[in-house]
């Protein structure tokens, strides 16, 4: 019943490591005409449209039977036109990929953070980051292996504030019974399918006695219904210093959403930064894949240095969840073994590699396992 | 009133020591110990701190400790027990009210001798102590929902920009980065930012930049040697503090201090109580005797500071006589008696 998601190999082969993993929310399989599927793919700012490219490119390579519905978001922009386009692709579709929307902070309250918009209107309520050591990689730490689970629509990210007296702000942070529960749910039966023994729960309750204590209150709930998985919990601060002195003893994470904006963060730092893990947001009719951390890479932007991993492994997710797991398995297998055994690295992992490099170094590894690409 | 320099040194200052609980009143006597043998102009006036009851109904600190406090403006603080369910705000919250400790500072220097995955850091933490997500105001709105309130408001955000950019000159760093996540609270965090831009005007001398929260740790945890000053709202804060303090070995060997408005300073040692081994010789002074250090030099008392800081250091660095969390098995008076040899030596 309990099956890890995990293959390890010898250290000769491939780590097939389980950088997929299954939701546990039950959703309809998504649109799918004439066997092919469309995905919305919105490109972002930054590095997001090279890599958006780079992804395009390799599908297209590998017969994968995905087609893009490119649509393009202008942060720029005040007016809210395109975002509310890309949600309605995304309604039409089922399915997303995409690069990080810039905000520009500076701009008053009423323009909000697009990222923000598209995760609240579609209800993508749980964001899901797998953080795992990778051989060849070189960090302070290894041996980590955390799936962190954040609540991802409402908590500190509520967008609600207001003036109430010149020079005095209040923003709400919103916790409910409903979101708590739900988000607790998914990371419980997350765990389960995945193998997981024990789940973190990471909050500030001694302080947000009423906001952080329903959150824990709604876990401890749900936990009682899965008796054969460890529920502990843990203070945000003294999270964040053990996860600098050891890493190791984290199974699964579960917070709210800002906790889980920093838990997150510090995670992939200890793997290796934020060209290396893919991150998924799923709702219950939908799902968006990205990269974990939600850089947009402006000061690498067009220079052909970028790290294609995490978006490449975020495709990978994004095709598992489709139910192409074949597709998946190929991409995952040669993206990781470019960067745990080629050791084909670019500039943040320490090497000095293009991307262009990189994605050739993939190419090539696909090819050399056989199945039928086009040939280039 | 100015004081020439020589005048202030050749003076003894009093301190106001408030031991604490569980551990602390050994790591007290330990730090004055080794302040003794450093004959640093230093006169100790102790005083406990419970919370009581005053007229009308508030709690309050005793009058005598808040009387000490008011004249000395200097305190050194062990750690105190937070009761649960004793019907008063914890000691530490009374304190920070009574004394307006707005900001809260922590320098995070990686020890030589105590090795973690991370070597060469250097940084400082300055923590918003008032307001932001720690207002204490929260609602149930109906079943089910709560919201929680943050507060911002532009004389805090300021006056902790301006001891950020203060403390930066003053201790020769070079940049301060305000940490914020504007792009997602706008208005709060926004006002914390403009107020921030704005003080930085008035320091052309210091570097100013900006940085997310949560690339801040990202990048904290994968090159911390970037960072230099940074100034943040009351919640991250607490958490960046901690994570740095993890960074060079936890909260055991992390100093920290607490400024006040009127020139009150109260520096304390952030760990807990350790009840499982007071009063067994077993603690290490280290943070305690760190945060003293502070004071010495925030009160201008350098070479004094310089000493001390140094013998603790060279202590930790021979391991010959280490507590049990440093990774050995001597007694906390053998560790403090090694220490005070050192101070003698020096001389």
């Amino acid at each position: 019943m309990l099956k890890p998601e995990c293959v390890g190999q010898p250290s000769i082969g491939v780590v097939s490591v389980g950088f997929s993993c299954r939701p546990c929310a039950v959703q309809p399989p998504p649109a799918r005409y004439g066997g092919r599927h469309t995905v919305t793919l919105i490109p972002g700012d930054g590095i997001g449209p090279e890599l958006a490219n780079h992804v395009r490119e390799l599908f297209w390579f590998c017969c994968v039977p995905v087609d893009f519905e490119l649509v393009n978001v202008d942060s720029s922009l005040t007016a809210e036109d395109d975002i509310n386009n890309a949600i309605m692709s995304i309604r039409r579709n089922g399915v997303a990929l995409k690069g990080n929307l810039e905000t520009n902070h500076n701009l008053p309250p009423s323009y909000k953070s697009r990222n923000n918009l598209l995760r609240t209107s579609l209800d993508l309520y749980a964001n899901v980051m797998h953080c795992q050591s990778l051989p060849g990689v070189k960090t302070r730490h290894r041996n980590i292996d955390i799936m962190i689970i954040r609540e991802n629509t409402e908590g500190e990210y509520s967008s609600l504030e207001h003036e109430s007296v010149p020079g005095v702000v209040e923003c709400l942070k919103i916790i409910t019974r409903v979101n708590s529960l739900r988000i607790a749910d998914f990371a419980f039966q997350t765990a389960r399918q995945n193998g997981r023994r024990r789940i973190t729960a990471v909050h500030k309750a001694n302080i947000m006695k009423l906001g952080d204590g329903l959150f824990l209150e709604c876990c401890k709930e749900v936990a009682s219904g899965y008796p054969d998985i460890a529920f502990d919990t843990l203070i945000v601060d003294n999270a964040t210093m053990q996860l600098v002195s050891r890493p190791q003893q984290f199974d699964m994470m579960l917070m709210p959403n800002l906790y889980g904006n920093v838990v997150s963060n510090v995670c992939a730092g200890l793997v290796g930064g934020p060209g290396l893990v893919p991150g998924a947001n799923h709702g219950e009719h939908y799902a968006l894949f990205e990269a974990g951390t939600r850089n947009t890479g402006r000061s690498i932007a067009n220079r052909n240095s970028a790290n294609p991993t995490a978006m490449l492994l975020a495709s990978c997710l994004l095709l598992d969840h489709l139910k192409l797991p074949a597709y998946a398995h190929m991409i995952r297998r040669a993206t990781l073994s470019t960067v745990t055994e080629t050791r084909m690295h670019t500039a943040d992992l320490g090497g000095q590699a293009s991307t262009s490099d990189v994605i050739k170094s993939i190419r090539n590894a696909i090819q050399s396992t056989g199945p039928l690409t086009q040939s280039i | 009133v100015a004081m020439a320099g020589n005048a202030w040194r050749s003076m003894i200052h009093t301190v106001t020591m408030i031991p604490g609980d569980g551990i602390g009143p050994e790591i007290s006597s330990a730090v004055m110990k080794i302040f003794e043998a450093a004959k640093a102009p230093i006169q100790w006036e102790e005083r406990n701190v419970t919370a009581i009851k005053g007229p009308g109904g508030k709690w309050m600190i005793p009058p005598d400790a808040k009387e000490s406090m008011d004249q000395s403006k200097i305190g050194l603080k062990g750690p105190l027990k937070t009761p649960i369910a004793a019907g008063h705000p914890s000691m530490n919250l009374l304190l920070r009210k009574t004394f307006d400790l707005y900001a809260n500072v922590r320098p995070c220097v990686s020890i030589e001798g105590y090795k973690t995955p991370y070597t060469d850091v250097n940084l400082v933490t300055i923590r918003e102590n008032t307001e932001g997500e720690y207002s204490g105001i929260e609602h149930v709105i109906v079943d089910g929902v709560v919201q929680s309130i943050k507060l911002i408001t532009e004389d805090a955000s300021r006056r902790i920009a301006e001891y950020a950019f203060e403390y930066a000159r003053n201790n020769q760093r070079s940049s301060v980065t305000a940490v914020h996540k504007a792009n997602i609270m706008r208005m709060s965090d926004g006002l914390f930012l403009r107020k921030c831009r704005e003080v930085a005007e008035t320091y052309k001398d210091i570097k100013f930049t900006e940085m997310y929260l949560d690339t801040v740790c990202l990048n904290m945890v994968q090159d911390p040697t970037q960072f230099d000053v940074l100034v943040m709202p009351n919640l991250y804060g607490d958490i960046l503090s901690d994570l740095c303090a993890g960074l060079i070995g936890g909260l055991g060997v992390t100093p920290s201090g607490n400024i006040g408005a009127n020139g009150v300073a109260i520096f304390e040692s952030v760990h807990g109580t350790a009840p499982d081994i007071a009063g067994l010789d077993m603690a290490n002074p280290t943070a305690l005797l760190l945060s003293a250090v502070m004071m010495l030099r925030h009160m201008g008392l350098h070479e004094y500071g310089k000493k001390i800081e140094t013998a603790c250091f060279d202590t930790i660095r021979d391991k010959k006589v280490l507590t049990k969390d440093l990774g050995g098995n001597s007694k906390c008076s053998e560790f403090t008696a090694d220490i005070c040899r050192r101070v003698v030596d020096m001389d």
